[in-house]
């Protein structure tokens, strides 16, 4: 329960990161933050106490194995988190050749 | 029966084909990319009317993908909420990338729009016709990052910054729905909806972790759908991206992404609970009331039309919200005059732009002698939206506060009533402001924008005319009623899992 709690946690350090923090690029690794939350998540949940990885071969016995499907859900959501990451990322450096500052307070000229 | 249930797959595979192809040669051959854009949104649209006719006969289309059957498979489905989200969405599509094909000339190059632009269509359909809750992360953020990186397409300052934040808030939003598929999974051990549906159905209610994906999903598709404590996002993102994709982004993206996910999971999944139905109902009135008092103050044309937008999403949640037959009935046809209506009024905003090079309200004035086509479909765009019969925008309106009176929310149907007139008012200021009066010196060289500029907002013009008549009884049957049947049944969808 303290390992299902503690993704949640560093869930809420991501989301501070995102909300609290004024420079673009730690904006950004907050977002990578919450995404590794979810993630460490999912994997968790398809977890079995001291079971093996899920690799049928000839002679073994279906017995005690990991949840295969978290683990193939979370490798989609990591090359998904990859894309995200490289558009926003992306928006950084331009945004930083128009305005020449990360400081979000100054990129403020969208209003009302 | 057979040929739809079998091509059903092709709703996501050609607009991801078309962008393949035109990534590959769009870029040396001109023309190509317009060609492909415009063509497959308009044949994909007579594939969902065959769609549509189908759902009707049978209610549900199931088509297992790759062969594969369920449990090990994934099913891809169109029940008739389905298809008539993908008849308004490859609709509008069409008229927008007919549109697109002059308007984009100002931009270098067009073909990335294109991309882009088939990126997003293959996103929405893939979330309105997945059965599968992990396939409509996966499309969601698909069609979400697209959008996101054509909101910079111009990548000025403003177009930068509003894609920022989109991007943020977006991504925000789609980590708290993996959040919430996590637990459902964890559940469930299951990620069909349909089955999620059953296994969830058959526990019973009351469970602590159904609850808490709810409110994972409520923050999710609540920011995704822009209902008003997650909005801060829409009128940044909305104005600043080229007027075809703001009509994309207001018209379609914020109702698939946002309003048709958050509706089939919460009515047909998860189901819904009276506390719930009191929450949509609560942030329903209140982005009703937020974004047309945020509208009446803005002197940005497209501004303002984003802020409208915020508004009129309040009222189709408010109706669906009301879970009476009538309340629903009404939500889908609001949420279908919305989408005709506020493309055209994006798309009229953008043909401004692109005539003027302003989008300042308070520099324009007198348009209409210039630009009579853009002056005409304008006013009927904004007369729909605010309710002037007998465009349809009146009708659904009507219904929805029919409904609330009859459900018993007379306070709610009055706030819905007073919202009204503020669009209206707003509205109508900024067609005065825009096309009426004496035309300003500067703009005595304006011209009426090209051929197929105009079509595509005509037509959107006509269906906003014309948008009343769905409410004749066979076409209500056909189009309305087969959606909200499926609304008003939560428990239909399960149908899907069928026998297996």
């Amino acid at each position: 329960m303290i390992l299902y709690m503690s993704c949640f946690v560093l869930f809420c350090i991501g989301l501070y990161g995102v909300m609290r923090k004024r420079n673009i690029i730690k904006i950004i690794t907050g977002i990578i933050i919450c995404e590794y939350a979810a993630n460490l998540l999912f994997i968790l949940i398809g977890y079995r106490m001291g079971g093996r990885a899920p690799i049928l071969a000839h002679g073994t016995v279906i017995e005690n194995m990991v949840d295969p499907l978290p683990q193939a859900v979370v490798l989609t959501t990591i090359v998904i988190g990859l894309a995200t990451t490289i558009v926003l990322v992306t928006l950084a450096i331009r945004l930083y050749e128009k305005y020449g500052t990360f400081d979000i307070t100054k990129i403020e000229e969208l209003k009302g | 029966m057979m040929l739809v249930e079998k091509y059903l797959p092709l709703f996501v595979a050609i607009p991801l084909g078309g962008a393949f192809l035109i990534s590959l040669l769009g870029w040396k051959k001109r023309g190509l990319p317009e060609w492909i854009g415009t063509l497959i949104p308009a044949g994909l649209f007579i594939y969902s009317l065959v769609t549509l006719w189908a759902t009707t006969k049978h209610g549900i289309v199931v088509h297992h993908l790759g062969g594969w059957s369920p449990p090990v498979g994934i099913l891809i489905g169109a029940d008739g909420l389905t298809a008539f989200m993908l008849v308004i969405v490859h609709f509008v599509a069409a008229c927008v990338a007919l549109y697109a094909t002059d308007y984009i000339k100002k931009y270098t190059s067009p073909w990335i729009f294109y991309v882009l632009f088939l990126i997003i269509l293959a996103g929405m359909n893939g979330v309105l016709t997945t059965c599968d809750f992990f396939n409509l992360f996966v499309f969601m953020e698909i069609a979400s990052l697209a959008a996101c990186t054509l909101v910079a397409f111009g990548t000025e300052r403003h177009e930068l910054e509003a894609a920022f934040k989109y991007g943020v808030m977006n991504t925000m939003g789609a980590l708290f729905i993996l959040l919430g598929i996590a637990l459902l999974y964890g559940y469930t051990s299951e990620l069909n909806m349909a089955d999620m549906a059953n296994i969830i159905a058959a526990k019973g209610p009351g469970s602590k972790i159904v609850t808490m994906a709810g409110v994972f999903f409520l923050v999710g598709f609540g920011l995704k759908a822009a209902l008003v404590p997650f909005h801060a996002w829409l009128p940044d993102a909305h104005p600043s991206a080229p007027a075809p994709i703001s009509a994309i982004l207001s018209g379609l993206i914020i109702k698939s992404l946002g309003i048709y996910a958050l509706f089939r999971i919460f009515i047909c999944v998860l189901g819904m609970t009276p506390l719930l139905s009191s929450i949509f109902l609560f942030m329903g009135a209140l982005s009703m009331a937020t974004g047309a008092i945020m509208a009446m103050g803005q002197t940005d044309f497209k501004r303002l039309l984003a802020y409208s937008s915020l508004s009129q999403v309040g009222y189709i949640v408010f109706g669906l919200a009301l879970g009476t037959p009538l309340g629903i009935l009404g939500g889908l046809f609001h949420l279908f005059n919305h989408s005709v209506g506020k493309s055209l009024l994006f798309l009229t905003a953008g043909s401004v732009e692109y005539a003027t090079g302003t989008r300042k309200l308070n520099e324009m004035g007198g348009l209409s002698n210039k630009m009579p086509v853009t002056g005409t479909s304008s006013l009927a765009g904004a007369m729909s939206i605010g309710g002037i019969p007998p465009f349809g925008g009146f009708f659904s309106k009507l219904i929805i506060i029919f409904a609330a009176v009859q459900a018993g929310h007379i306070g709610y149907a009055i706030w819905a009533v007073g919202t009204g007139v503020l669009t209206l008012v707003y509205l109508m200021k900024a067609m005065k402001q825009a096309f009426r009066g004496a035309l300003a010196e500067r703009w005595q060289a304006v011209r009426e924008v090209p051929m197929r500029m105009r079509l595509a907002m005509l037509i959107l013009a006509f269906v906003c005319l014309t948008g009343g008549l769905l409410l004749i009884p066979q076409l209500k049957d056909l189009f309305l009623n087969q959606a909200a049947k499926v609304l008003i049944d939560g428990r239909m969808y399960s149908k899907i899992w069928g026998g297996f």
